[in-house]
């Protein structure tokens, strides 16, 4: 099972990337959070056949990836691994809904086609969208900003944990793959049977594994509570990041912008 | 500064399953002084240090620490003072970055801010490691996860240090730093090891231990050049004491 290396490589190079160290970097967790918090709100909330007006908010990404030294081709290829899930969610739309709304070249376009162009879009832009804060803010950052932002400790603290150790455990399971593997021969031993085993026992390491951890946060005072040490600041230009980006948004969401620019531009007000 | 002493009396313990690990395990430790505690797998090294910080209570006979019973009503005071050291560094690093995991113990004894800033500051670049401070310990090596390990316990300024298997999985550089580095330290120290070279370095005093009791306890050097003691204790004299294998000469 090479995925679980692949996975947990791909994971550590997101992970690196939100190390490096740039303006967006060092914008205030919370402010990207919030931000980005605005713009998945505006983009899930348009109709179901709005494809027109989502094409904007491309540029929130796009700008925050490239200020970010984030490499376009890498969050894109992200988007492409979990792309099945919205085309499954999509793929009957144009064999249910076959009203025609429109015309293109000779072409009639069903509501069904663009509503599951209105999926994907969706979809993509969200998706990346979060990539990037992640990028720009690393998952532990995530965590600490909802946490300030009062999202519940634990939630947090379960959160910041199941990071820390995914790398521990994906570790776990890829020598327990391969060690399987080097004894396995002619698909003899790589049966579901031994995989059930496998989880299992999986299992009972991590159970194991808890309560050595946990012991060993008791032995340094833990209380229930986990306590951060970053302070955070959040600046002028925090703010105006999240303002400025936040109207963008809610303007785009409000007003058709790239119908109006059609009509400015070719005169034929609708 | 009596609160470094370390009492074991008669100490015994059983498992819920009826496994008994200990039975009559009794030694005394002086402030500062440096014991190694060896044995062979099994022997109840393991089960004898999770009583050195209540983590199991004993089913007979009283651990005491400068004075104080270990019990559950004194158990966080005990935690305060003895500092234990996993032997899975990944057991030990569990938050996100170097410098959160050191300041994770200063935050949960309420210090201030600064004194926590100060206090990682000093931990980290007493076991060399204040440039790791800002990275994840998933991408530290051995030798680095080993030693931020014994900084997020020096980081509570500890009395005692409890180290478990501390040069397992090291490669040599890696734990000839480690053994100079435990050297510098004046705490009372105990060690369980199979680390025998390593006991000799640091440690004057060694307690053997077999089937849950204490079979020797005394000079380190006096120890390992009792080869009847070691052969039935399952242990081979450490290398730096053996015959030298090209001269044949110890």
């Amino acid at each position: 099972m090479p995925s679980i290396e692949q996975g947990l490589y791909q994971l550590g190079q997101l992970d690196r990337l939100a190390y490096q160290d740039t303006a967006v970097h060092r914008l205030d967790p919370r402010a990207k959070v919030l931000t980005t918090l605005v713009f998945l709100v505006c983009v899930v909330s348009f109709g179901k056949y709005d494809v027109l007006p989502l094409l904007p908010f491309v540029l929130f990404p796009l700008v925050i990836a490239s200020r970010g030294d984030l490499p376009i081709g890498f969050l894109m290829r992200k988007v492409l691994i979990v792309a099945p899930f919205a085309v499954v969610i999509g793929m009957f739309n144009p064999i249910l809904d076959r009203t025609v709304v429109g015309q293109l070249g000779g072409l009639a376009i069903t509501g069904g086609w663009v509503s599951f162009a209105s999926i994907l879009l969706r979809f993509s832009l969200t998706t990346i969208a979060a990539l990037a804060l992640i990028g720009t803010t690393s998952f532990t950052g995530v965590c600490m900003a909802i946490e300030k932002l009062g999202a519940p400790d634990v939630f947090a603290t379960q959160m910041l944990l199941l990071y820390r150790y995914i790398f521990v455990l994906g570790e776990e399971g890829m020598r327990m793959t391969r060690a399987r593997a080097l004894r396995s021969f002619d698909g003899r031993g790589m049966g579901p049977r031994v995989y059930g085993q496998m989880m299992g026992s999986l299992l009972l390491r991590t159970y194991a594994r808890a309560q050595r951890i946990y012991l060993a946060m008791l032995c340094r005072g833990f209380d229930g509570h986990v306590r951060v040490r970053a302070r955070l600041r959040f600046t002028g230009r925090d703010a105006a990041f999240v303002l400025g980006w936040s109207a963008a948004f809610v303007l785009l969401r409000l007003y058709n912008v790239p119908l109006l620019v059609g009509q400015i531009v070719t005169g034929v007000p609708s | 500064m009596s609160h470094h002493t370390l009492d074991v009396t008669n100490l015994g313990f059983a498992y819920p399953d009826g496994t008994v690990a200990l039975t009559g395990v009794s030694f005394h430790l002086g402030h500062g002084e440096s014991v190694a505690i060896v044995g062979a797998n099994g022997a109840g090294k393991s089960t004898l240090l999770m009583h050195l910080n209540g983590f199991l209570s004993p089913s007979k006979g009283e651990v005491r620490i400068g004075g104080l019973p270990v019990t559950k009503h004194t158990v966080k005071d005990i935690r305060k003072t003895v500092g234990m050291v996993f032997q899975d560094p990944d057991d030990q690093l569990f938050m996100p970055t170097v410098a959160e995991d050191v300041a994770f113990g200063p935050m949960n004894l309420g210090l201030s801010p600064e004194e926590i800033d100060a206090r990682v500051d000093e931990a980290l670049s007493r076991v060399g490691s204040l440039a790791l401070k800002d990275r994840p310990p998933y991408r530290l090596s051995g030798g680095e996860k080993r030693a931020v390990s014994i900084a997020t316990v020096l980081a509570m300024s500890p009395s005692m240090l409890v180290l478990d298997e501390p040069s397992s999985n090291l490669d040599p550089r890696a734990r000839r730093r480690l053994i100079a580095l435990l050297a510098t330290f004046e705490h009372t120290k105990v060690i369980a090891t199979h680390d025998l070279d390593l006991a000799l370095d640091l440690c004057e005093r060694t307690i053997v231990m077999s089937g849950g009791t204490v079979t020797a306890d005394g000079p380190t050097r006096e120890i390992f050049c009792d080869d009847a003691l070691l052969e039935a204790s399952g242990l081979e004299r450490p290398l730096a004491l053996q015959a030298c294998p090209v001269c044949a000469r110890a």
